[in-house]
């Protein structure tokens, strides 16, 4: 225990930034920032979520019509996914507040396979999606059942995949560039840089992979579940 | 100055046990199985208000818990308030717009 004690010590005497007054100072800054960072993200996604929300409260039943392309099962699959990734994110973090460096990273390593699973169904999602022309622009294709009694126009249904690619699109985005974070993570930690009382980056990842999932909670049911029973299915 | 070693210093004296992190990833699990499933009943209007409602359960379950809010300092907890305060704004304001358009319409 000493010695790790004083390599504990060695990375805090190495990580105190000189501005600050001691670590407590310091952590508190850096969640303060990193929470002011993901208020930017909640309003840069919420710009996305009000555009859907104008549209849809506009053309609902074409949302309906929309929506009902979506493969539910997959939605829900990658859904728990997220959560399953989260999960062990979590306990990633919590390895590190243990000085864990190992432990840490066996379990961000299952977060980035769980990351990359999630990416995965997204892809065949996205194949589907594009294979049925169900991608906006001009290639896109909308039967709306018997033309004669169709309630809703293809180009508003157009709108719902416009918003499904965009916030679908920037969320896989997201998580992308979650992956590459998680993996300078294991690789700085694998390397010795953090210590019980020097984590902060695992945090801030973390707070950041939780985020990620934070969005796709309300992504999955806006997008897919909007109603199994309206329309013509 | 600098007291990087004050042995009163414990960044996260916190330190969540296991299971209540596995006890909040069961219930999301459990909110996500329960949202798929209440879509397939009718319950008109009343659909995307429990569908929200649970995705609002799931998330302040991976606030609180995932994301330490729950330990986390008041400032902390004032930057997430104020993003929802601010997300509210954006929404009701424009939706007072969108929603009362159709009324100059039909006056006209």
């Amino acid at each position: 225990m000493a010695t790790s004690d004083m390599g504990d010590i060695q990375v805090a005497e190495h990580a105190l930034q000189h501005h600050f007054a001691d670590m407590e100072q310091q952590q508190e800054t850096s969640t303060f920032g990193m929470w002011m960072f993901l208020l930017t993200e909640i309003m840069f996604f919420g710009g996305l979520f009000c555009a859907y929300l104008v549209y849809r409260a506009s053309y609902y039943q074409a949302f309906v019509e929309g929506s009902q392309k979506m493969n539910i099962w997959l939605g829900a699959t990658n859904t728990a996914v997220l959560i399953c990734s989260s999960l062990s994110m979590a306990l990633g973090v919590r390895a590190a507040q243990m000085g864990k460096p190992k432990l840490m990273a066996v379990l961000l390593l299952i977060t980035i396979v769980f990351g990359c699973g999630f990416l995965g169904i997204k892809a065949v999602e996205y194949h589907e999606h594009w294979v049925n022309h169900e991608f906006p622009g001009p290639n896109f294709h909308f039967e709306t059942g018997d033309p004669a009694h169709a309630a809703t126009d293809p180009v508003h249904t157009e709108i719902y995949f416009s918003l499904y690619w965009a916030m679908t699109g920037l969320h896989a985005l997201h998580m992308v560039i979650g992956v590459g974070l998680v993996t300078w993570i294991i690789i700085a930690g694998l390397g010795g840089a953090y210590s019980r009382s020097y984590f902060t980056p695992v945090e801030n990842v973390g707070l950041y992979w939780h985020f990620v999932d934070l969005v796709w909670i309300y992504l999955f049911p806006l997008l897919y579940l909007i109603s199994k029973k309206h329309g013509g299915g | 100055m600098a007291k990087p070693t004050d042995e009163h210093f414990d960044p996260m004296s916190h330190v969540v046990p296991v299971s209540l992190y596995v006890t909040i990833w069961a219930a999301l699990m459990v909110f996500t199985a329960l949202t798929v499933f209440a879509a397939t009943v009718e319950l008109h209007i009343f659909n995307i208000v429990v569908a929200l409602l649970i995705a609002t359960i799931k998330g302040t379950l991976v606030v609180l818990f995932f994301m330490h809010l729950r330990y986390s300092t008041k400032l902390t907890m004032v930057t997430v308030v104020a993003a929802i305060f601010f997300l509210i704004i954006m929404f009701s304001l424009s939706m007072t717009d969108y929603l009362t358009r159709a009324w100059s319409t039909s006056i006209h």
